[in-house]
């Protein structure tokens, strides 16, 4: 369940036995997890929350934990996977599973438009850039009234069941519904793990570490960071059309800038970089957010509080710091 | 008055567009130039740059409605913005030097959430309604028609702000630090300066230009807790126009900015929030570095 990049940090030993261990089936681990989850969950349509946020986390965490890219417009590609799947649906009466390939492909499309012109720049620019096209995104969305409803949001999809090729799954019972929406988040899970083994993982690795570095090292920088940007814009498409189905509603809200945020804070509370604290992330804040509205209208009040305290001190996030715990105690 | 007209519209209306996107851009100069001066002396982007604006406006707002003085509305906004950004500095961003660059800019967002939150606990989720103050109403004649005296005052006062700024940094002891620490902070402290004192006058002086640029913006539009969040996007994309951490780019950005909102809406009112960001992805492309931006900045 660990990944190797805190070891980067100074201050960290060496990954010890279990670790490493750990680390060889952390696909597995992850799942093992994921499949007891509901039980441990307060509620379960919470679970299925916590899932598709974990995804849009892991997807953010690509580019953000692994690449070095600070991206304030995550939630473009969120939106974009949500309404694409929805208009699939709602228009066009698509099949789930074609919805959710459409609302993939709609945000992959979003993300190599919007990449194009952010990997242009560098640093804190990036940050910048990426929060302003979303922003553009955000009201060419607020403005297709036709498509996506505007300001009252995209209604009435409505996916009580799914037929797959001899079994229908009875979405209605929310047990059944996690375990559908774990299938497509497992396999994310999976190529996402495949794809940090790769060497494309590795080379993504250099260029958070020393970006003229591995452009000496010959490696097509520019290319790569697009293409790790397409790739994170992709799988937080998935779990926005996954989202699309389990609220059967996309409020325009996704694509606000506060969405975009959302996956910044759940990276950061998790621990960014680490291949488990996207799913620990959005699991914090969701629950955070679920107690503290049960306090008080003013939660917001106390999340941008607590994001504070974890930047001063708790900078590697809740997964980052019990890693670094346990690789100090020579696990 | 002429019969000309330029695709359709007379030209005295085209000239009044104008005008009033150079009292918008004014609006977005003020805050383009507090972020962009706490950028190229920090190295810090202040995420919660939007709701020093947004405070701002709401400190303003509120004492008027005690003391019925717009003027003292003016000085005490930004004072109070600028007190409260030296206090965030001091306590909050201070620990950050040293640590990556993405810190600074994580905790000022994180800020943003407590800030605008704070204000609805204080004054409501609705707003509240502000017009110009009766000794700013009304039109008088440019000229080419009547134009409203507030959006006139505007222009001057910020030229005026700005022609202060840039004599103080120009002109005097203080500036030449500022000018210094910008280019190399560790040669500024070999000299003996403490260069975090300077910072710290920075953070709290690019504070206060925000929320001087909230109450100037009250009148136009009423004020919100959510008004800063636009206001965030549009002054990034005042900085990218304009070249990051530069102060004239900022200004010559922000009128043009100001300028293409103010020239859509006349032509296009649907897609005057997306023509900014069209404008920054065209200067993306061709100039990525920004209009006045230095060549290294990015390289």
């Amino acid at each position: 369940m660990t990944e190797g990049a805190p070891a980067a940090r100074p201050g960290s030993g060496r990954t010890g036995r279990w670790l490493a261990r750990a680390s060889r089936h952390r696909v597995a681990l992850t799942l093992a997890f994921l499949l007891v989850f509901p039980w441990i969950a307060p509620y379960q349509a919470l679970a299925v929350n916590i899932l598709v946020l974990g995804l849009y986390a892991l997807g953010f965490n690509l580019l953000f934990g692994y690449t070095g890219l600070l991206s304030f417009g995550h939630a473009a590609f969120l939106g974009g996977g949500a309404y694409g799947c929805g208009i699939a649906i709602v228009h066009y009466g698509l099949h789930p599973g074609l919805a959710l390939a459409a609302g993939t492909l709609l945000a992959t499309l979003i993300a190599a438009a919007m990449g194009v012109l952010a990997i242009r720049t560098r640093g804190i620019y990036f940050a910048m850039t990426t929060l302003a096209l979303s922003m553009c995104v955000y009201y060419a969305f607020y403005r297709a009234e036709a498509f996506t409803g505007g300001e009252n949001g995209l209604r009435g999809i409505n996916v009580p069941s799914v037929a797959l090729p001899g079994v229908r799954l009875n979405l209605l019972d929310p047990t059944v519904k996690y375990y559908a929406v774990l299938a497509v988040v497992g396999l994310a899970i999976w190529l996402f793990s495949r794809l940090l083994s790769s060497p494309f993982g590795a080379a993504l690795e250099a260029i958070r570490e020393n970006e003229h570095r591995a452009q000496a090292c010959g490696y097509d920088v520019a290319r790569m960071k697009l293409a790790a940007f397409v790739i994170s814009g992709a799988l937080c498409g998935l779990a926005g059309a996954l989202q699309a189905i389990h609220l059967s509603i996309v409020p325009i809200e996704i694509m606000h800038y506060s969405t975009s945020g959302q996956a910044v804070m759940m990276a950061l509370l998790g621990g960014m970089g680490t291949f488990f604290g996207p799913f620990v992330g959005a699991a914090t804040f969701s629950l955070l957010q679920d107690g503290l509205a049960t306090l008080t209208s003013h939660w917001q009040l106390f999340v941008g509080a607590i994001f504070i305290a974890f930047v001063l001190f708790l900078p590697l996030g809740i997964w980052g710091e019990v890693l670094a715990r346990l690789r100090r105690a020579g696990w | 008055m002429s019969d000309l007209t330029i695709g359709g519209f007379p030209l005295d209306l085209l000239g009044l567009q104008l005008v009033t996107g150079v009292a918008l851009g004014a609006i977005y100069v003020l805050v383009g130039i507090g972020l962009s001066l706490i950028f190229g002396l920090m190295n810090v982007v202040n995420f919660a740059h939007g709701a020093f604006f947004m405070v701002g406006a709401y400190v303003g707002v509120f004492l008027y409605g005690y003391t019925g003085s717009f003027w003292l509305s003016l000085v005490a906004a930004p004072l109070a913005m600028g007190l409260l950004g030296l206090a965030v500095e001091r306590v909050l961003v201070r620990p950050l030097y040293g640590r990556g660059i993405d810190d600074p800019l994580l905790l000022t967002f994180g800020l943003s959430y407590v800030m605008v939150e704070g204000v609805r606990i204080a004054f409501g989720l609705t707003g509240l309604p502000f017009g110009a103050p009766p000794e700013l109403r009304g039109a008088v004649d440019i000229g080419i028609g009547y134009f409203p005296l507030y959006r006139l005052f505007l222009i001057a006062f910020s030229m005026a702000v700005v022609g202060a700024l840039w004599l103080f940094i120009e002109r005097t002891a203080f500036g030449l630090v500022i000018r210094a620490g910008a280019r190399d902070p560790q040669i500024v402290q070999v000299l003996g300066i403490e260069i975090s004192k300077v910072w710290l006058a920075i953070f709290g002086l690019g504070c206060a230009l925000a929320g001087l640029a909230g109450i100037l913006a009250a009148p136009l539009q009423g004020v919100t807790p959510e008004m800063g969040i636009p206001v965030l996007a549009e002054a990034f994309v005042v900085t990218v126009v304009g070249g990051m951490g530069s102060l004239a780019g900022a200004v010559l950005a922000g009128l043009i900015v100001g300028i293409v909102v103010a020239m859509t809406s006349l032509v296009a009112p649907d897609m005057t929030k997306m023509a900014i960001f069209a404008l920054m992805a065209l200067v993306l492309l061709v100039r990525p570095r920004g209009l006045l931006g230095r060549a290294g900045a990015l390289g």
